[in-house]
């Protein structure tokens, strides 16, 4: 067996061309990441540049409202650029500055991932070029703009389905074409080794945090954590400190579209069989010949047929559970969180909050539950006013 | 090593066509390999489509998708390789991706934690029957490939490693334990017709040949009759994808004599080398 593996999920199922370079990848990764001056340089961007850490605030009017468990939001939509994907940007652009890389390349779907990698390319003067699939770029024309004035290329992907999954094909097929003077920074916790681990590693400040505000502030872990899942990265992130806290429920929310008992689904884990694809053995939603289904999500961040090996091997253990939920369900929690706290979520993050909703009221007033709002909704308000009916262009 | 594929390279340097199954259909597929054979090719490339190829340029992408929305079924593809075995010993290999193999027929219903891999038994064991020699998963590398390779072994097909310029040390140890021939990629990138190639395949051939004593074709951007003499020169064969199903694209239901009359003239141009 392979290098890099969750369980029987995971390993390095890529082209030749390319595995000197996730061998060389993985190298630099294995040395950097002990090397004190690295850690030292990521430690200040993300407190001096991106805001960390992150609030850990207390939902008291959503606590309320509910009536069960005691609610805290992660406040990752605080950061710069609006979610979480800073974190791993700036790690791996960092890290690619280190590896004497000139020119970062990125997929993304929603654009966020695409507007940090442009933001941290910017920062570290990279060159940057991001790929997003032609249907994206029109669901998220300002994140297009955004990152063009960040100094980047984005490249419409027509391939495919014209979505997130079409968009990681060609990023991958990108840096087969040119590898020496280019990293992928892979925008979750997926694709080959040692991609996986490095953006966990990156992503897990998020609960290391959480783990330490929620100490300070009630003296304790919490009952539950709960955050979205489409490769999953602000999920593992999420978990990661909080694994080997067997007390400690770990729910991923995946978008179930319009129902997992319907074709318009992306739920991977609720409804997809083990398969390999894009460079990983996981869960993919797939037909009987192994042929990628088109997923489907109001999300443009969850629309991936994919979830990233560590949530496959977690949810084989059992130790984490995955739940669907649909995009009327996030819809309503986006405008749920907007209404009660003053807070737009990502509509990503919605499909947590909208699971938060139906379980917290089950769950003990003595009892703690953290959601991590991965990213701020300001990017879906034109998407979310045309699913109610509005008319509203950016 | 299989029978059928030792012999693909018996005969001077090697002409190897590749094809997407199904496209334009699979009946036109079928008469592409008669027409092949006859036109003078060693050994024939037959492609599952797959819905995501990773490592295919716009056209073989595009033949891919046109193939699938056709309606063809990795099913479909076996019944014709069995209607092909009728008729002709030409030495055949699928080349698919990772999860059309692993993933076959692995019911929507099926255990999500069940026999991991099953199948691939499954697909191996009925191209086997059906006389397929050789695989080729360009998504999988040499430290994957034992789950594949193993099954494969069983069943007496040969499953083909690729080679590329970014290999170097590598090379060594894919060398040793290749089966059948060994598919050097000429370029970096994805299949597709490319104007100039720059890589010293000799060089990568050379390697090859100092650990193990295997055939090396070349593929990967080839597509001229000038391309195929220069490269055949520093290796035992020529592969070529993109140009083949660039013609399906363009004559469509008519591309079999002009497929034909391609393949002859390529494969003069490997055989002055």
């Amino acid at each position: 067996m392979s290098k890099g593996r969750f369980g029987i999920h995971g390993g390095q199922y890529i082209p030749e061309t390319l595995m000197n370079a996730v061998l060389e990848l993985e190298e630099a990764y294995n040395y950097y990441k002990k090397d004190p001056e690295f850690n030292r340089e990521l430690t200040e961007l993300l407190n001096e540049y991106a805001g960390r850490p992150s609030r850990l605030y207390y939902a008291r009017r959503m606590t309320e409202d509910l009536g069960g468990a005691k609610i805290y939001l992660k406040r990752e939509d605080l950061n710069h650029t609006g979610a979480h994907k800073i974190n791993n940007v700036l790690g791996q652009v960092l890290l690619a500055k280190k590896m004497e890389k000139t020119r970062v390349i990125a997929e993304t779907g929603a654009g966020q991932h695409g507007v940090a990698t442009a933001t941290a390319a910017a920062l570290m003067d990279m060159e940057c070029e991001v790929f997003m699939g032609r249907e994206d770029t029109e669901r998220q024309a300002l994140n297009v703009y955004r990152m063009r004035l960040l100094g980047a290329k984005v490249h419409a992907v027509e391939s495919g389905t014209a979505t997130l999954k079409d968009a990681v094909s060609e990023t991958m097929r990108e840096w087969t074409n040119r590898i020496a003077d280019t990293h992928y920074v892979l925008g979750s916790c997926m694709g080959p080794h040692p991609f996986p681990t490095i953006v966990r590693d990156f992503q897990a400040v998020i609960s290391r945090e959480t783990k330490a505000q929620l100490l300070e502030k009630e003296g304790r872990l919490p009952d539950a954590v709960l955050a979205c899942v489409g490769g999953g990265s602000n999920a593992i992130g999420s978990f990661y400190h909080f694994i080997e806290e067997e007390g400690v429920r770990l729910i991923g929310c995946e978008a179930a579209g319009r129902g997992i008992d319907t074709a318009e689904t992306a739920a991977t884990i609720s409804t997809g069989r083990l398969g390999i694809f894009h460079g990983m053995k996981s869960y993919f939603c797939q037909d009987e010949y192994g042929q990628i289904a088109p997923v489907y999500s109001i999300s443009a961040g969850l629309d991936y047929p994919g979830v990233g090996p560590e949530h496959a091997h977690l949810y084989d253990t059992g130790r984490a559970e995955y739940v669907a939920v649909t995009d009327d369900e996030a819809v309503d929690a986006f405008e749920y969180l907007s209404r009660t706290e003053g807070i737009i979520p990502a509509i990503e993050s919605a499909h947590a909050v909208a699971y938060a909703r139906k379980l917290a009221p089950s769950m003990g007033k003595d009892q703690l539950m953290v959601i991590t709002i991965s990213g701020r909704g300001d990017k879906d308000c034109a998407a979310i006013a045309r699913y109610r009916g509005e008319d509203i262009h950016e | 090593m299989n029978k059928r594929i030792a012999g693909a390279f018996a005969h001077g340097k090697a002409f190897i066509p590749f094809i997407t199954c199904g496209d334009p259909s699979l009946e036109i597929t079928e008469q592409l390999v008669y027409a092949c054979e006859e036109a003078g090719a060693d050994l024939i490339e037959l492609g599952i489509p797959f819905s995501d190829p990773t490592a295919e340029g716009p056209v073989i992408q595009a033949a891919n998708l046109r193939a699938l929305s056709g309606g063809v079924t990795t099913d479909k593809i076996f019944e014709l390789v069995e209607r092909l075995r009728e008729k002709t010993q030409i030495p055949l290999a699928f080349m698919t991706y990772a999860n059309v193999v692993f993933s076959y027929h692995e019911g929507p219903g099926g255990e999500k934690t069940g026999e991991a891999g099953s199948g691939t038994e499954r697909f191996i064991k009925r191209a086997a029957q059906a006389g397929i020699d050789g695989l080729i998963l360009p998504d999988v590398p040499f430290e994957e490939k034992e789950e594949f390779d193993a099954v494969c072994r069983k069943y007496g097909i040969d499953l083909i490693s690729l080679i590329a310029p970014t290999s170097k040390d590598r090379i060594a140890k894919i060398a040793r334990e290749a089966e059948g021939f060994v598919y050097c990629v000429s370029s970096l990138g994805v299949t597709g017709m490319r104007s100039a190639i720059t890589t010293d395949v000799g060089a990568m051939v050379r390697l090859v040949k100092k650990e193990k004593d295997i055939p090396c074709a070349v593929g990967f951007g080839v597509s001229t009759p000038e391309q195929a003499r220069e490269l055949a020169a520093c290796s035992d064969g020529v592969i070529v994808g993109s140009a083949i199903v660039k013609l399906c694209e363009r004559y469509g239901s008519g591309c079999v004599p002009e497929v034909r009359a391609y393949v002859k003239r390529m494969k003069e141009a490997a055989q002055e080398a």
